[in-house]
């Protein structure tokens, strides 16, 4: 696996289309196929690809991330998004959204769902680093 | 929330803030800054004397979980009242003599206090709340509190076993004492304390009263110390002397004669509540008075005579439910049972908490608390011993103290039994006043034993660790002022009456109180009563067995320690531990293969069973879609994947198997045009391969370790081809009947208009069942960190090992 100049090669390409596509299921969940679950996942599949084209130290170079801070990150905002109902005194999870016409975007909706799939996409993708991590650690 | 909720709260609100006081003034003792709050608070209440002596109320309520008829709602009455003021003022006293107690330097004041103030503010809720489940949260909290007190000084084994059992003895009762609360409020339709006794005549014919009533008291018997589970009291007094004197005689184990008193009006009626709690408080007064002569311990006598003690205001407040029964009686006798119950409460509080001071001083300033080594001191501690004297003759019922009134109240409660005529009591009866009366015997020579042994004799200084001195003035002023109120309440008795006994027993006797009750203490009730001649036959059969201890101590021999309710209970703690033990030993193999036959015969047993059993397996081919080519190919490759893993002779064909197996269903996914799922089992899929890959990429290969290849087994077959067929069985049977309509056409018509979604699966993770979504990804970031940590922590294991 050191010397896997093809699988290396594309790699370089393939991780950067992986992880535009998948913040762009992720933003676009709401409305089409996607999502945070999806999207964490499929950055963690980028993640791994790359792990799998190099290896854990070199990965752990590019991409200087705590995963367990992640995943607490992600925890964080999710709860918040959900207590934010009892700041306004509606109940627990009711989401706010209106539509605005932005510059480059046009027509777009913003939406607070979109900040508790955030926290989902956090948590997903730092489990699923974490856990590889500290298998693939473990020899 | 009113001014109340924030003077309840108070206390949990300043503990927040104590780790930061002891942090930031490491030069001042943080025990000053803890002992303004019970100053204001006992100022606070003693406000509401005026109300309540002139027989209002105060209620405030402020909602929990309105739903379940759940709230804070604090009530202040009599009752409530008396013991805010006993939690606020003896906590200041309490407070005040710990500054003094332990040193600022080697202690850790911080968990101290902050223990201290949340058993401050949890007594505080017990004594005030109306609804019962809150007034149950606040005394687990007291038990809670108890338990890190007791264990404050953890590196001590003794203090660890005292602070376990304790927790486990008072929290049994808590448990059986929430059943019985939860009885209540079915019985009553609601848990207010007040909205039941308003209908306490249902409630008594009720077939779950006496249920009720019998797991109650166990909840109030348990944390009471009443016979026989009495036996954790003893063992807290490992804990600091400050907190014995506050929670382990003054407060905490007062809250079960609280609870008693509370709900008198709602179960006095009964004649097994009148039996049950006089013959318990009986019981208890006499073996803890017995029990505390035996002692060598200073706080071991303190400890039992507070058992006894607690045992003599339960039993009067046994026999004070009698007076319900002679509502037409002009001068009601029984009602002196309540009212002596009270104010003993009133005077135990007084002078046990001035012993406990004493003793603790006597520890700090010798070294030691065994009287066997004490002796003497009279000469080095006359304050210390002045005191002792006050408090120990007013618990021995000497005159001019309050202990001698209240002992004669309780023996006029007693022989008032004789004149009963109502649940047998003139027979079994004629046994309280001599109980009574021999009990009081050996309260009297217990008090001398703590007095004389301690201060009197020949002093034995070389078994002393320090060289005993007078305690600093600090120390002292606590005591001083409980030894002074001894006195004054002895005096003058009648301070008492009109400001706290009446309303606290017209609390507790609602109905009785209402004909223009009065309470009058008096000094001296003639010559020729029965109270005078018991007292003077105490003094004197009690002068004579001290002078002649030595001699008849042999008795406390022919009880061996093997037969005590203390081996029973560590053979009961010591058996369960035996047992569960073998038991997961058994099941626990450690073998994964084993786990997972465990699981999987019980999800098959148990989806089998309830399919057939419930009549729900139905076979119904009506509505289905005409079925495709592709399907039909994809089918296939799905059964030929999945078989051809069985038969793989390496690992990485067998992962590579699965995933193939995997990429087939989210391909049927996509046939079934749900792209969401299809795409995250895409993902997941590669991800899980990867991973796998990743696992098993340095493990040997199969072929190497031949014991890793399976045998075939019939049962594991069995098991899993009656899982695999259960489960196509289930998905059959809920195709073929359709009980409901489906939920997803609401989710297709609200998605939009409601949450602003066009995906309506997206729409429901995050918003229909958000919370859902919520929990599912706190699972996986536990699930995250125990991975990590397991794996993680073996390896620094393995490394600290080379």
């Amino acid at each position: 696996m050191k010397n896997d100049l093809i699988l290396q090669t594309v790699t370089k390409v393939a991780v950067f289309i992986i992880l535009l596509f998948s913040i762009s299921i992720f933003f676009g969940g709401h409305y089409s196929p996607g999502g945070g679950f999806v999207g964490g996942l499929m950055t963690s599949a980028a993640i791994v690809l790359l792990l799998l084209a190099y290896d854990l130290n070199t990965v752990a170079k590019i991409l200087p991330v705590d995963y367990k801070i992640m995943i607490a990150t992600g925890l964080l905002i999710s709860a918040l998004t959900v207590a934010g109902g009892a700041i306004f005194d509606v109940p627990l999870m009711t989401h706010a959204y209106k539509y605005f016409d932005l510059p480059i975007l046009g027509h777009t909706s913003l939406h607070t769902a979109v900040l508790f799939d955030l926290g989902v996409y956090l948590v997903v993708v730092g489990v699923t680093m974490t856990i590889i991590q500290t298998i693939g650690e473990d020899e | 929330m009113s001014s109340l909720h924030w003077v309840v709260f108070s206390p949990f609100l300043l503990a927040i803030f104590v780790p930061l006081l002891f942090k930031q003034f490491r030069r001042i003792h943080t025990g000053w800054f803890v002992l303004i709050l019970p100053i204001i608070l006992f100022v606070y209440f003693l406000q509401f004397i005026v109300v309540t002596s002139s027989g209002n109320t105060v209620m405030e309520r402020a909602d929990w979980i309105p739903s379940l008829q759940i709230g804070i709602d604090l009530y202040v009455d009599g009752l409530g009242l008396l013991f805010a003021l006993l939690i606020t003022g003896i906590g200041s006293l309490v407070v005040l003599y710990s500054v003094f107690y332990l040193s600022k330097e080697t202690e850790k004041l911080n968990q101290f206090y902050v223990f201290l103030l949340l058993f401050m503010g949890a007594m505080l809720g017990v004594v005030l709340s109306d609804n019962l489940i809150g007034l149950y949260m606040f005394w687990e909290f007291t038990s809670l509190s108890s338990f890190l007190l007791i264990g404050y000084w953890n590196e001590r084994e003794r203090s660890r076993y005292g602070a376990q059992k304790s927790l486990l003895i008072t929290v049994l009762g808590g448990l059986s004492m929430l059943g019985g609360f939860v009885m209540l409020g079915f019985m009553g339709q609601t848990f207010s304390i007040r909205e039941l006794i308003s209908q306490s005549a249902e409630i008594f014919a009720h077939p779950l009263f006496i249920p009720a009533m019998l797991l109650i008291l166990l909840g109030a018997f348990t944390k009471s110390a009443q016979f026989p589970f009495h036996i954790w009291l003893p063992d807290a007094m490992e804990a600091p002397t400050p907190v014995s004197a506050y929670l382990h005689s003054a407060t905490m184990v007062k809250a079960g004669i609280y609870l008693v008193a509370r709900l008198s009006p709602i179960f006095a009626e009964s004649g097994v509540w009148l039996w049950l709690i006089s013959a318990v408080g009986l019981v208890t007064l006499f073996w803890g008075s017995f029990s505390a002569v035996k002692q060598t311990d200073l706080k071991g006598i303190l400890a039992f005579s507070t058992i006894s003690q607690l045992g003599l205001i339960m039993s009067l407040l046994g026999l004070g439910a009698a007076a319900l029964h002679f509502e037409n009686l002009d001068d009601n006798i029984y009602m002196a049972a309540t009212v002596a119950a009270i104010f003993h409460l009133i005077n135990h509080a007084t002078f046990k908490g001035s012993l406990f001071m004493a003793a603790g001083i006597v520890d700090h300033e010798t070294g030691t608390r065994d009287i066997r080594k004490l002796g003497g001191l009279l000469p080095f501690m006359p304050i210390t011993f002045t005191i002792t004297v006050i408090g120990g003759f007013s618990m021995a019922g000497l005159p001019p103290f309050n202990g001698f009134l209240s002992k004669e109240m309780f023996f006029t409660g007693m022989v008032n039994v004789l004149a009963l005529d109502i649940f047998n009591m003139n027979t079994w009866g004629v046994l309280f006043p001599v109980i009574a009366w021999i009990a009081s015997v050996f309260t009297f020579l217990y008090s001398m034993i703590l007095i004389f042994k301690t201060f009197t004799g020949k002093a034995q200084l070389e078994k002393l660790e320090k060289k005993p001195h007078e305690a600093p003035m600090g120390m002292l002023i606590s005591p001083i002022i409980l030894a002074s109120l001894v006195i004054t309440f002895g005096i003058f008795p009648n301070l008492l009456s009109a400001s706290l006994i009446e309303p606290a027993v017209s609390s507790i006797q609602p109905l009785l109180a209402q004909n223009d009750f009065h309470v009058h203490i008096s000094f001296w009730h003639g010559w020729w009563t029965p109270e005078l001649w018991m007292t003077i036959g105490v003094i004197a059969i009690g002068i004579i067995l001290y002078l002649t201890l030595s001699k008849w101590k042999g008795i406390y021999g022919i009880l061996s320690q093997r037969y005590s309710l203390n081996a029973l209970y560590d053979w009961i703690l010591s058996t369960m531990d035996n047992f569960s033990r073998a038991l997961s030993d058994r099941v626990m193999t450690g073998s994964i293969r084993n786990y997972l036959v465990y699981i999987f015969t019980a999800f098959f047993l148990l989806l089998g069973v309830s399919l057939f059993g419930k009549g729900a397996f139905r076979l119904e081919f009506g509505n289905i879609a005409p079925i495709g080519l592709y399907e039909i190919i994809l089918a296939f490759a799905l059964v030929i994947g999945s078989i051809s893993i069985l038969f793989a002779k390496s690992r990485l064909t067998a992962i590579i198997l699965l995933g193939a197996v995997g990429y087939t269903v989210s391909l049927f996914f996509v046939l079934f045009r749900a792209p969401d799922l299809a795409l995250t089992q895409l993902v997941i899929e590669t991800i899980s391969v990867a991973l796998f890959l990743l696992c098993f990429y340095h493990l040997p290969k199969l072929t190497s370790r031949k014991e890793e290849r399976l045998t075939f087994k019939v049962t594991n077959a069995i098991i899993s081809v009656g899982v695999g067929v259960v489960i196509a069985l289930i998905a059959l049977s809920s195709h073929s009947q359709k009980l409901f309509d489906s939920i997803s056409s609401f989710y297709l018509e609200k998605a939009y208009t409601e949450a602003g979604g066009k995906n309506v699966v997206n729409v429901i993770l995050v918003d229909f069942r958000g919370l859902d979504t919520m929990f599912e990804i706190t699972v996986l970031g536990i699930a995250a960190l125990g991975i990590f940590a397991m794996i993680r922590l073996r390896l620094t294991r393995r490394n600290d090992q080379l």
